[in-house]
């Protein structure tokens, strides 16, 4: 059953918002602006009434798969449950209600917090300063990226380079390409993680960072990573953190010890605010004291009992954003980091690599898992040894949703054929992981007795399969009427 | 309180299962040498030892009393807008955003399991065309600063070769060092156009547009309130053959031109005053439409229709092609996560305003602020520093330093306007003073009143 468009709904004369009225003296709009300002066409937005509006947008959200309803195990996602006290914290009227160029006086308290995260977010990386500002973790690279720069300008050099292996998240290129920097990709490994050989063979004074993710996206620690910082290093190059994976780590390792220089952070995985359905985000970036002074305007500053915003950074590299970053977003990975505390967020990432391992266990007979049996937080099935029977990871993917599962991501990363990538996340049942497991093994089955089967998957989703290359082929990106 | 449903016991189990006997011992065979310092959160003085963590009452206690260390615009007749407004939001809007079917999904890269959200994506699109009178909408990007950032590489890369940006420097200061910051990795320089009368001088833009020229960047209405002369300047850019940028305020296009009226290439602003609360700055949204030719070299996450196995309608992400998962360094953005609950929230906004209630609202706004403008103008001591044609935003001089007469406002719980000396040294006695919907006929009076009194 399709919902019809919003636009489609719409009947001339309606209305659901309620206005105040004009409480002020009229005056003719020719007397405020002149007639070649006027808008000549309105704008064709719906008319609908609240109670339209309702069940209409009440239906679309029915028909999504989310945390709330579904074991959704996207890998490098960390779809964690978003606790609900969070949301009930950050949408406080004394959070959400406040202008960005209120008084420092109106905003002690959420100066107070954004600082307070910082000592947080240092503590937990091992680094020496945040910035708050990016709105995403690929905002935070893009940022990361500029800080390179504004590094070894401060030294007198332009290195052109950043090398990135081929497991990296396809953010990490697009940032670096984005700055201004030649990509340059070294390969993983036949154990899938970096070959410091390799790494010593690409490196030379015009590399200006390695990105990297650890674990990275393969779900694999980098166990040389500290001999893969020296070699950085020693040529004066950066090493950056992609902290996407930063959800196996908690408690027991720090990116600053590992070596890094640069972190971003993904709120909104390992610190368990909401995906909003593809945002809003926030990445955070810290970095070791030496470049400290390249991050953004403003920082919070703490004076005795005052908090403040700094602008007085003179060898900033400017703003990434307006204002001061995704704070609602902020405001909810903090109540979350203290809710937790220490041992509690040690225990979330322990119980994390303890929920990926055991799926992995259940799965590793059924699909061949390139790189063992052991992984962190998560790990890559291929789907390799079904394609005899013409069955590929996306039919898998489909068939997942019909079992009521969201699925993997699927062809990420891109050195694994047919790649599935999961990650259960620490907050999920045994039970929960035991029924997922239990659906691939059976679907598995049928990839063998009846493949064609599962090219119609799915049967039971909001559509059926759909068409990607005709939507590309042929874009409809907007409404019109008939 | 670590929402991990697993006992220790059954953690111990599933270690067991996987063939180890302790967390320890997989560490160690993983990797030996990996140990760093323990994890010890710093202990502040607002609140207790937290290495067990705070329970659900304590953390909603002291969060209660964080947020009432600040002075909410509840408690204030605000005068607060320069890019972040305080408009009415129904409640319609939070209680259909709120819904976790929403807010607890992700990027809809499996379609057939997110048809909801990709259709109101799809709706977005849709409201944001009609809204600018573009063609093309994409699907958000983080806030209206970084989107004119992305704007501007777009238009480079159209016009591949050209290394020039003209800016006028009435757009919003921190939308321009925004543009700056993302530019320094290259050789592209942005220029800026200077102001006469609070709007871009166009005789500057006349003589300073040249064939190198990739785009021009005007707002309307500007930092200052000011409504440009878009359809001029659009001109102008397009007889050197650059793109023409447009940066606006998404409620002034219920009354005033809409770009695609005067011919933009590219729309884009900060979709915040759509339904959006304020939140400190964040998080907004960015919006971003364009022209049908601009179509592929756009920044973002796009949704389109087609059909499924059974030809049906139904929605998928589209034009992937330019998207970093797939293109890497070479993709037209490095953008993966955006705002995608920001821009329902903006489109369930639109919807219940309709067609006829932007405009209310954008009237509203309008004859309020003129009506302040008019009596503010009547106070001695206050004059008026532009001529030019304003939305629901001015700008006054008050000849008294402003710290102390804002000092002296906020005492009277008033918020009477954003100093503009911060960004412009010549307007150091100057207030940018907004009025939205929300400030009744008695806070505007109140207001004119309490600058009698402490001018």
């Amino acid at each position: 059953m399709s919902e019809p468009l919003i636009f489609e709904q719409s009947r001339p004369g309606r209305m659901a918002a309620s206005l105040p009225k004009l409480d002020v003296p009229e005056k003719p709009l020719s007397e405020i602006l002149p007639q070649k300002f006027l808008r000549k066409n309105p704008p064709h937005l719906p008319e609908v009434s609240e109670v339209q509006l309702v069940r209409h947008f009440t239906r679309l959200s029915q028909r999504n798969f989310c945390v709330d309803t579904h074991f959704y195990p996207l890998g490098s996602c960390t779809m964690k449950y978003n606790p609900k006290v969070n949301e009930k914290v950050a949408s406080l009227d004394g959070f959400a209600h406040l202008h960005p160029y209120q008084p420092e006086e109106d905003a002690q308290g959420i100066l107070q917090l954004m600082w307070e995260m910082e000592q947080c977010l240092r503590e937990i990386c091992g680094m020496s300063r945040f910035s708050l500002q990016p709105s995403a973790g690929a905002h935070g690279e893009l940022l990361g990226m500029m800080l390179v720069r504004a590094y070894h300008q401060s030294k007198k050099r332009s290195p052109t380079r950043v090398i990135v292996p081929d497991t990296s998240h396809g953010t990490n290129p697009a940032s670096a390409a984005l700055s201004g920097f030649k990509v340059e990709v070294v390969s993983s490994r036949a154990d899938g993680v970096i070959d410091p050989d390799s790494l010593a063979a690409a490196m030379n004074d015009d590399v200006a960072a390695v990105m990297t993710t650890n674990p990275n996206t393969l779900g694999l620690l980098e166990k040389e990573i500290r001999t893969i910082a020296d070699i950085a290093h020693e040529h004066d190059a950066l090493m950056y953190y992609d902290g996407a994976n930063l959800n196996a780590l908690m408690g027991i390792c720090k990116p600053g010890e590992m070596g890094f220089d640069i972190v971003h952070l993904n709120l909104h995985k390992t610190f368990s605010t909401p995906h909003g359905g593809g945002g809003p985000g926030a990445g955070p970036v810290g970095v070791r004291e030496n470049l400290a002074p390249f991050l953004p305007v403003p920082l919070v500053e703490k004076d005795g009992e005052r908090y403040r915003l700094n602008y007085d950074l003179p060898r900033s590299v400017g703003k990434v954003r307006s204002f001061y970053g995704n704070i609602s977003v902020v405001i909810k990975a903090y109540a979350y980091i203290l809710a937790l505390g220490s041992k509690g967020l040690a225990r979330a990432s322990r119980a994390a690599v303890i929920n990926a391992n055991y799926l992995l266990s259940r799965l590793k007979a059924t699909f061949s898992a390139p790189y063992g049996e052991r992984c962190m937080h998560e790990f890559v099935l291929s789907a390799s040894n079904l394609k005899e029977h013409g069955i590929r990871a996306l039919d898998i993917a489909k068939a997942l949703i019909d079992k009521g599962f969201h699925p993997p991501t699927v062809y990420f990363p891109l050195t694994v054929p047919e790649a599935m990538m999961i990650e259960p996340t620490e907050t999920e049942t045994r039970e929960t992981l035991d029924e997922f497991a239990a659906a691939l093994v059976e679907i598995a089955q049928e990839a063998r007795a009846n493949p064609e089967s599962l090219h119609q998957s799915p049967r039971r989703a909001f559509s059926r399969r759909l068409d990607e290359v005709k939507a590309a082929r042929e874009p409809r990106l907007r409404w019109k009427p008939e | 309180m670590d929402f991990v449903p697993q006992t220790e016991e059954e953690l111990q189990r599933m270690l067991e299962e996987i063939g180890v006997r302790s967390f320890e011992e997989f560490l160690e065979e993983i990797c030996p040498d990996l140990k760093c310092s323990p994890l010890n959160l710093p202990v502040f003085s607002s609140r207790p030892s937290e290495s067990e963590g705070m329970s659900e009452p304590e953390l909603q206690e002291h969060m209660r009393r964080l947020a009432a260390r600040n002075v909410s615009l509840s408690a204030r007749n605000s005068f607060l807008g320069a890019g972040a407004y305080d408009h009415f939001i129904p409640e319609v809007v939070s209680a259909l955003s709120s819904r976790a079917e929403f807010y607890t999904a992700y990027t809809p890269y499996q379609p057939e399991a997110s048809q909801g959200f990709l259709q109101a994506m799809f709706e977005y699109q849709t409201a944001i065309c009609e809204l600018t009178a573009m063609e093309v909408s994409n699907a958000s990007l983080y806030d209206g600063a970084s989107a004119l950032a992305e704007g501007v590489l777009m238009a480079l890369r159209t016009k591949g070769g050209r290394s020039r940006v003209l800016i006028s420097s009435a757009v919003h200061p921190e939308y321009r060092t925004v543009l700056k910051t993302y530019l320094k990795g290259s050789a592209v320089r942005a220029e800026e156009l200077p102001y006469e009368d609070g709007i871009t001088a166009l005789p500057e833009l006349e003589r300073l547009a040249d064939d190198q020229t990739a785009a021009v960047v005007l707002q309307s209405p500007n930092f200052f309130g000011c409504i440009e002369d878009m359809e001029r300047a659009c001109q102008i850019a397009h007889a050197r053959g650059s793109l023409f940028i447009a940066v606006v305020n998404p409620v002034s296009l219920g009354v005033l031109t809409a770009p695609g009226e005067y011919g933009a290439d590219i729309a884009l602003g900060d979709g915040q005053p759509l339904g959006n609360e304020l939140s400190f700055g964040g998080p907004h949204l960015g919006f971003l439409a364009c022209t049908e030719s601009l179509m592929r070299k756009m920044p973002g996450r796009i949704v389109g229709m087609t059909e499924d196995a059974d030809g049906e309608r139904g929605f998928v992400l589209t034009l992937q092609t330019r998207e970093q998962h797939i293109r890497r360094e070479k993709a037209t953005s490095n953008i993966c996560t955006n705002h995608a609950l920001n821009a329902l929230r903006a489109s369930i906004y639109l919807c219940c305003l309709g067609k006829e209630g932007i405009r209310r609202l954008a009237e509203l706004n309008l004859q309020k602020s003129h009506y302040l403008f008019d009596r503010l103008g009547k106070v001695k001591g206050i004059s008026p520093v532009f001529p030019s044609p304003f939305f629901n935003e001015f700008v006054v001089r008050c000849g008294v330093p402003l710290a102390r007469l804002n000092n002296r406002l906020a005492k009277k719980g008033i918020l009477g306007g954003v100093e503009l000396g911060r960004w412009y040294p010549e307007l150091k006695d100057c207030l940018l003073v907004c009025v939205t919907e929300t400030r009744s006929k008695e806070q505007l009076d109140e207001f004119v009143a309490a600058f009698k009194e402490v001018l």
